[in-house]
């Protein structure tokens, strides 16, 4: 077990390394920007007011509100300290909700929409690809341009696709929101209706666009593989072809998982401005609110709650990684 | 070195995606000089014009005609005229008197119309029909009959004393040479929300973002690359504390760190050119790993070895004995960076974070745009499809010339 603790404490380690440099960065990055927030507040306050006092009086109070007016490094300890507390501070825009009361209830659609998304697109486009790589002729012929397309087209361009064909011209899905405008969140069967078919276009999207860059990768992966010696060699040995097709797509599917977790910042990213163009009620849409209405609270709020989200998708396919590769399982027997 | 250029040009995926990315490039310069002016002169007032041809009528109307007896002119005029709405209030009125219409077709204007004429009696007082309807079916009719008559249409202008005075008449067979009218404006593909002629702005805009990608991907290179030599070359702590950053920046999205520095710069001192750096300083990680590690299989080969013995400089061994073995993947590399540089672009502009508007477009501006005034939902394909289809254009173009010359110099992957 020695190997794995090892493999895991270092994982954590780093872990934890950069989610300190990510909230300092998060901190710090927001507070250097020339305009300042407490005024742009005040001014949308105290507009049409008159008395100078009272609009001195007015940003006072926001200035104390938002901790302003202390140092900045004091600042940073009642921001870590808010943090642990889960407060996020006041949005400017939705003023007086609490940032952490927007987030709690934007992150679930987020989380219920990327994940499966990003896991369907990344099983389908692997079995896709594996499929490329061993039928080859033919049907690599087709589905490997088609896949290199299609991995091009940008997140929020399919979904623009998909919502004008499937929402504005064949009217079979409803064209925007995470549920129907005129209902009110519960378990009824209506509402959960109403939710998976507003549900459809988003996760698609999202899949149609991951399926594509998945596939190629895995399908070169597989070739590559493929021409590896050991197969070569499993073959004189008389090995079945189904058991060596084994070894050599689970070979492939290690660089796979590597390549999720390195690129899974990108696809949250892309998967993010997708929403927007669904308005679905997710983190995507809050953060473009948030930007629109130079809501700072808010948006820096959104960006380390992104943040922190990719951090431990890292991290968790970092551990799912140390099971299957060989090399740390062998390091467990050196021990 | 020819001989490496004939074997990437040999490279069928490499080809292709340089002759798509090329006729991009071609059209950017080409365009402009059949269609000069600013791309982002506004021409129409309203928003979203169709696309196609122009013609002024004021003009028109004042060009020598030419008298065509075509006989299938009235039912054309007759097909342009009669809305959706009017053709689905017809199948009504059929209906509600009990006129077979099965196999009927609304969009043939020939069956509807012979129906009509057949059948349509404005005595006839269906159930439960209001006196509205009933004119409202007797005005269809009297319209439908009208277009049928031979009639003119008078031109008059405004004389003396505000009285119309007769400039001349127009009738219905008389047609006019597109080639003899003053003003003719081409738009194929109409105007956008501001009306600007969509085709010149989105030209000039695949120029900005293909400048903004290459100077994101540069600096994104230039960083990667220095970092990772040095890094992978001088190793010791130099290593550690560049590999510190880098694994944290790897983890870190880069798509956060660029909403927060689009954000905390500000509106007004985000240009084309500061955006272009602020993507290419948040996306050098990947260029500097791998970079990296391809230096680090170099630095105990034999030839920089004997460099280093030779006495050869740090700054002389790496560009001689190691940048020319690393630069196929650099070159490599940087075409990833420009296209995930437009991608990153274009995404930054739909959250409102992009360049200032007021200056040049782009291509993640002129979609932000279209999304604000709901080219998507009013079914202005125009203002947003050729848009999707230039950012795919290019990024498809640019993964294709990097998959064929990563099969070129990496045999193992070749077909």
């Amino acid at each position: 077990m020695k190997g794995y603790r090892k493999y895991f404490g270092k994982k954590l380690a780093w872990f934890l390394i950069t989610l300190v440099v990510a909230v300092i960065l998060n901190f710090v990055l927001p507070r250097l920007m020339p305009a300042d927030p407490v005024s742009a507040i005040t001014g949308k306050m105290a507009q049409g007011m008159t008395d100078a006092s009272a609009v001195q009086e007015i940003y006072k109070r926001y200035e104390a509100e938002f901790g302003t007016n202390k140092p900045m490094i004091e600042q940073f300890f009642i921001f870590v300290k808010n943090l642990f507390r889960g407060d996020l501070g006041t949005s400017f825009s939705q003023y007086p909700r609490k940032v952490s009361n927007i987030i709690s209830s934007a992150i679930g659609w987020t989380i219920a929409l990327q994940l499966p998304a990003i896991i369907v697109g990344w099983l389908l486009g692997n079995l896709l690809g594996a499929l490329a790589a061993y039928i080859r002729k033919g049907f690599d012929k087709v589905l490997l341009p088609i896949s290199l397309f299609l991995s091009n087209v940008p997140a929020f361009g399919m979904a623009v696709t998909l919502l004008v064909l499937f929402a504005v011209n064949w009217k079979i899905a409803p064209i925007g929101g995470g549920y129907a405008f005129d209902m009110i969140p519960n378990f009824s069967w209506r509402f959960v209706k109403s939710v998976i078919s507003h549900y459809q276009l988003p996760f698609w999207s999202i899949v149609l666009v991951s399926i594509g860059g998945q596939a190629v990768g895995m399908r070169s992966m597989s070739i590559y593989e493929l021409n590896a010696d050991y197969v070569k060699y499993a073959r004189f040995l008389g090995i079945k072809d189904r058991k060596i097709v084994g070894y050599v797509f689970r070979n492939a599917m290690l660089p796979q998982v590597t390549g999720l977790a390195l690129s899974i910042g990108t696809m949250i990213g892309g998967a993010l401005v997708a929403e927007i163009i669904f308005s679905y009620p997710g983190l995507g849409s809050t953060m473009y609110s948030a930007v629109t209405a130079a809501d700072y609270p808010l948006i820096s709020a959104t960006t380390l709650i992104i943040t922190i989200m990719v951090l431990i998708v890292t991290f968790v396919l970092d551990i799912v990684y140390g099971f299957i590769d060989p090399r740390v399982k062998a390091a467990q027997f050196d021990a | 070195m020819k001989n490496t250029l004939r074997q990437v040009f040999h490279s069928s995926k490499f080809l292709v995606g340089f002759i798509i990315f090329v006729a991009i490039l071609l059209t950017m310069f080409i365009y402009p000089l059949i269609n000069p002016g600013n791309p982002l002169e506004m021409i129409g007032v309203g928003t979203f014009a169709r696309p196609g041809t122009y013609v002024s009528l004021y003009d028109a109307a004042k060009t020598p005609t030419e008298t065509l007896r075509l006989a299938d002119a009235d039912d054309k005029r007759l097909a342009k005229q009669l809305s959706d709405e009017d053709r689905v209030a017809m199948v009504e009125w059929f209906s509600a008197t009990g006129v077979d219409i099965e196999g009927l077709d609304i969009s043939d204007t020939d069956a509807l119309l012979e129906l009509w004429r057949a059948n349509y009696d404005p005595a006839v007082k269906p159930k439960g029909m209001t006196q509205a309807k009933r004119n409202y079916y007797k005005r269809l009719d009297a319209a439908i009959k009208e277009v049928g008559a031979a009639d003119t249409l008078i031109i008059a202008d405004t004389g003396e004393g505000g009285a119309l005075e007769k400039q001349g008449a127009i009738t219905k067979t008389d047609y006019v040479n597109v080639g003899q009218v003053a003003n003719v404006k081409i738009l194929p593909l109409g105007t956008d929300n501001f009306g600007r002629d969509v085709l010149k702005e989105l030209v000039s805009a695949a120029g900005t973002s293909i400048v903004i990608g290459l100077l994101a991907g540069l600096v994104a290179t230039l960083i990667g690359l220095s970092l990772g030599l040095l890094s992978g070359y001088v190793g010791g702590i130099c290593d550690d504390i560049i590999m510190f950053i880098t694994n944290i920046f790897t983890v870190i999205p880069g798509f956060v760190l660029l909403i927060l520095i689009s954000y905390s710069i500000g509106q007004e001192q985000r240009g084309a050119a500061v955006v272009a750096l602020v993507i290419g300083l948040t996306s050098w990680t990947w260029t500097c790993r791998s970079v990296r590690s391809q230096v680090i299989s170099l630095r105990n080969r034999d030839h920089v070895n004997l460099s280093k013995l030779s006495g050869h400089s740090l700054f002389r061994i790496i560009l001689t004995d190691i940048l020319p073995y690393i630069a196929s993947y650099v070159v490599m590399a940087f075409i990833l960076q420009v296209s995930s540089g437009i991608l990153a672009e274009a995404q930054l502009s739909l959250l409102g974070l992009g360049p200032k508007t007021t200056e040049v477009p782009t291509l993640g501006l002129m979609m932000n745009w279209a999304m604000l005034y709901s080219a998507h939902t009013n079914g202005s394909w125009w203002a947003y499809f050729p848009v999707i289809l230039t950012i795919t254009l290019i990024s498809f173009s640019l993964n294709l010339m990097n998959t064929g010359l990563d099969q070129v110099f990496n045999p193992t992957l070749r077909d």
